[in-house]
């Protein structure tokens, strides 16, 4: 039964952005109390730079054992991706089929390295690409998917990137503080992060390089973060940043807990629909992600649905939520395009509780069997 | 007179009355968020935290419509429609945003087999357009960097002078943020919109302060700074013209947003900040811009009346209200500065003030070398108070006179 009363919220939609953590507001309320411009030689000058060199110290242990000299403050991930791909000036571009629409579109002319069904990077096909053509290259995989939680074997990637001496970028925005991420383990080169996606604001984002790398800024002007990337530094959002970091480190073991949340989710979907599949589950993945698909009931139309019960889940990455198109990611895997166009994602978070993922399941099953009865009295007529 | 030896450093730290925060004076530099602006972006923080572009959920829209208003409030500053705000990370971005922008796309999409691969910018841009231009410049593009007059103003003739057939994109600083000049931008556009030239605007330190309106000025592309006008940092905005239409290509690509011409996520509070900004800025514009010149005019005649040979740099009657830009002759800036650690002041662009190179706008304005590093900027902005501007000038005018002692005692 649904009731018209004051509606609970139930908000799945993390892998689009998460909730500011109160660590983040209150570095930020801090720092915007005592403003300043960072590049300033004065005593406000001086305190914002402190700030800042705090903020990259966080994302530096966010990362295991990376030198803070590494840390590029950029304004979000998009920003990072392009300093990586474009900076490094590399002749070679190689992406996999499965990158950030803001991976795919910097280079045009981008190599892509193919995917299985598993959704996991071909790593033959990548040894193959790199040695066919000796160019300088740069090879661009994320950790995990933002649609579906896959996680790439990065150790892998890295091993063979620097066999043929490419570059090796690893856009970790969705794996960053859902995992514990040792810079050492990935062996990337140049790791994006974004801020939103970890707690902290949106609007800033780190390029993290794990060692010495001349990059060709993107914006050009003044000399901050070591030339690398003009533009007076976003210091709120920079002390926000690092507070977020330094809290999603703390507190990384809450993801057990969201992984068996996920996991009761799926087996519950499972047990409601016997037909539902779960796209991804045979590849190692985040423990907050699921995309879920039921074939015959649109993905728009069960986000449309849940929306009114006050659940919010997406159709797929928060950035193209409002173009229609099938989902890249589920293409290259070889998802059947009726799959794909039924696939909804659900994402969890560190405050995600037991009482949402009901709500989820009761407004789920209401609208699975609503579609179904429909359905049915349509092949009977 | 050896008693008066100033040791700066050691001797201030133990002085608790020096640990206050100091003056601020750098309002060029960057300005406090005013706390309208913070209490209207905190929301947007902590309850409303969704992503603007999940316009399939509640969390969602409520951002997003949280950020077409403020885009409405940042183009009805300048009169401008709603659809002509780009949203960017800050200033530098949209100024690279502009020029590149426009160069790239203009090379990828000739007019009529017209080309147009040329650009005039002042010598005393924003770095970041100085640089941009240079990178252009590396791509086969002709930029002009033209000289401006010893008052720091463009001069028309030799504006029009520079403009050819070829020429894409003329680029002029509004306001200037180390020398405070307003420059002719009703008679830069009227030079340029007839010959088919784009007129690009660097408003990072003029938004807010003075009126500007992309009608009137004829204003093709418009970069704005938020935390240059109590708003705050990592957000600013690109103007971009609709009618006639002014293309670019992006610099940043990816999930489409900004109608595709600046993707990423969009910073739901920060744009909600500048928006909030821009909606103070406004009605308060006029009467604020009084308040500050009289502060400034005031500064400007206490310190005049005490130091001797004191110059004012840039033109006096047409520059930014709450602005100064002042040499004191034979006085180091930077020994000056540490003389006066109550005042936070510059000696010009916040970028560059690690760097001990003179001032090339100071250079470009004809000022010696020995000049250039003989002067400092000082900014009052909207929380600098009539106290507050008094106390500065006593400082300064006392530190001069010992600095001018000491280096009058023959060692």
């Amino acid at each position: 039964m649904r009731r018209m009363m004051a509606q609970a919220e139930s908000y799945l939609d993390w892998n689009a952005t998460a909730p500011l953590r109160p660590e983040a507001a209150a570095a930020m309320t801090e720092t915007l109390g005592r403003w300043g411009n960072p590049s300033s030689v004065h005593r406000r000058g001086r305190a914002a730079r402190q700030t800042i060199e705090r903020a990259r110290e966080a994302i530096a242990a966010l990362l295991g054992d990376t030198d803070p000299g590494g840390v590029v403050f950029v304004s979000g991930g998009t920003e990072a991706n392009h300093l990586a791909l474009l900076g490094a000036c590399r002749e070679r571009v190689l992406v996999s089929a499965v990158e950030h629409d803001s991976v795919r579109a910097v280079v045009p002319t981008a190599e892509i390295i193919p995917v299985g069904p598993d959704g996991l990077v071909t790593l033959d096909l990548l040894d193959r690409l790199l040695s066919a053509d000796r160019r300088p290259a740069l090879v661009s995989v994320m950790y995990a998917n933002n649609e579906t939680g896959i996680i790439q074997p990065v150790a892998k990637i890295a091993a063979i990137a620097r066999r043929h001496d490419a570059l090796f970028h690893c856009d970790a925005v969705q794996a960053a503080g859902k995992l514990s991420l040792e810079a050492g383990a990935i062996g990337a080169d140049l790791i994006t992060m974004s801020a939103h996606k970890i707690g902290g604001p949106s609007g800033i984002g780190a390029l993290v390089m794990t060692r010495q790398i001349d990059l060709a800024p993107l914006l050009r002007g003044g000399g901050q973060e070591y030339r690398r990337r003009a533009g007076t530094e976003n210091l709120p959002g920079i002390a926000g940043f690092g507070a977020a970091a330094a809290a999603a480190a703390r507190e990384i073991s809450v993801y057990d807990r969201v992984a068996e949340l996920r996991d009761r989710l799926e087996m519950e979907i499972a047990a409601i629909a016997p037909e539902a599949v779960v796209l991804g589950a045979a590849a190692p993945r985040l423990p907050n992600t699921s995309a879920i698909a039921v074939p015959g009931i649109a993905a728009e139309t069960q986000v449309v649905a849940l929306d009114l019960d006050g659940v919010m889940v997406s159709a797929g990455a928060a950035c193209s939520s409002g173009k229609v198109g099938p989902s890249h990611v589920l293409a290259a895997m070889q998802v059947d395009p009726e799959i794909a166009a039924s696939t909804i994602r659900v994402s969890l978070g560190w405050s995600s509780s037991e009482a949402e993922i009901a709500h989820f399941l009761r407004a789920w099953s209401f609208l699975y069997r609503r579609r179904r009865s429909v359905a049915e009295r349509a092949r009977a007529a | 007179m050896t008693s008066i030896v100033i040791e700066p450093r050691p001797r201030l730290s133990s002085d608790p009355a020096v640990n206050t925060p100091p003056i601020y004076l750098d309002n060029q530099s960057t300005t406090q968020v005013d706390p309208r602006v913070l209490e209207a972006m905190l929301p947007y923080f902590t309850e409303h935290y969704g992503n603007p572009h999940s316009t399939s959920h509640a969390y969602g829209r409520i951002a997003a419509d949280a950020i077409e208003n403020a885009r409405g409030e940042v183009a009805a500053l300048i009169h401008a429609d709603p659809r002509e705000i780009v949203f960017t990370s800050g200033a530098t971005e949209a100024n690279n945003l502009a020029i590149k922008g426009a160069a790239h796309f203009a090379r990828a999409h000739p007019h009529h087999g017209q080309v147009r691969d040329h650009i005039v910018a002042l010598q005393t841009e924003h770095k970041c357009v100085l640089e941009s231009c240079k990178e252009l410049e590396g791509e086969g593009f002709a930029v002009t960097y033209l000289p401006v007059e010893p008052n720091g103003l463009v001069s028309l003739d030799v504006l029009e002078a520079a403009l050819s057939e070829r020429t894409l994109l003329v680029s002029v600083m509004a306001a200037h943020n180390e020398i405070g000049v307003i420059q002719p931008l009703a008679e830069i556009g009227a030079l340029c919109r007839p010959r088919g030239v784009l007129f690009h605007t660097d408003a990072a330190q003029a938004f807010g302060k003075i009126q500007l309106d992309v009608q009137a000025m004829k204003i093709d592309l418009m970069s704005i700074s938020g935390h240059k006008i109590y708003g705050p940092k990592g957000v600013g905005a690109l103007y971009i013209r609709r009618r006639p239409r002014v293309r670019l290509l992006p610099l940043i690509d990816g999930g489409g947003q900004e109608r595709g011409l600046r993707s990423g996520t969009l910073p739901t509070p920060l744009c909600v900040g500048l928006g909030r900004a821009a909606a103070i800025a406004g009605p308060e514009m006029v009467e604020e811009s009084e308040r500050l010149r009289r502060l400034r005019d005031g500064l400007l005649r206490n310190l005049a009346r005490r130091v001797p040979g004191l110059r004012v740099n840039g033109e006096v009657e047409q520059r930014l209200p709450g602005s100064l830009n002042l040499s004191f002759p034979e006085i180091p800036a930077l020994t000056l500065i540490e003389a006066v650690p109550s005042i936070a002041i510059s000696t010009g662009s916040a970028c560059t003030s690690a760097s001990a190179e003179p001032s090339y706008v100071l250079r470009a304005l004809g000022l010696p070398d020995a000049l250039a590093n003989a002067s400092i900027r000082i900014g009052l902005g909207r929380f600098t108070t009539a106290a507050e501007v008094d106390f500065a000038a006593d400082a300064l005018a006392a530190a001069v006179s010992r600095l001018t002692e000491q280096r009058d005692i023959p060692t």
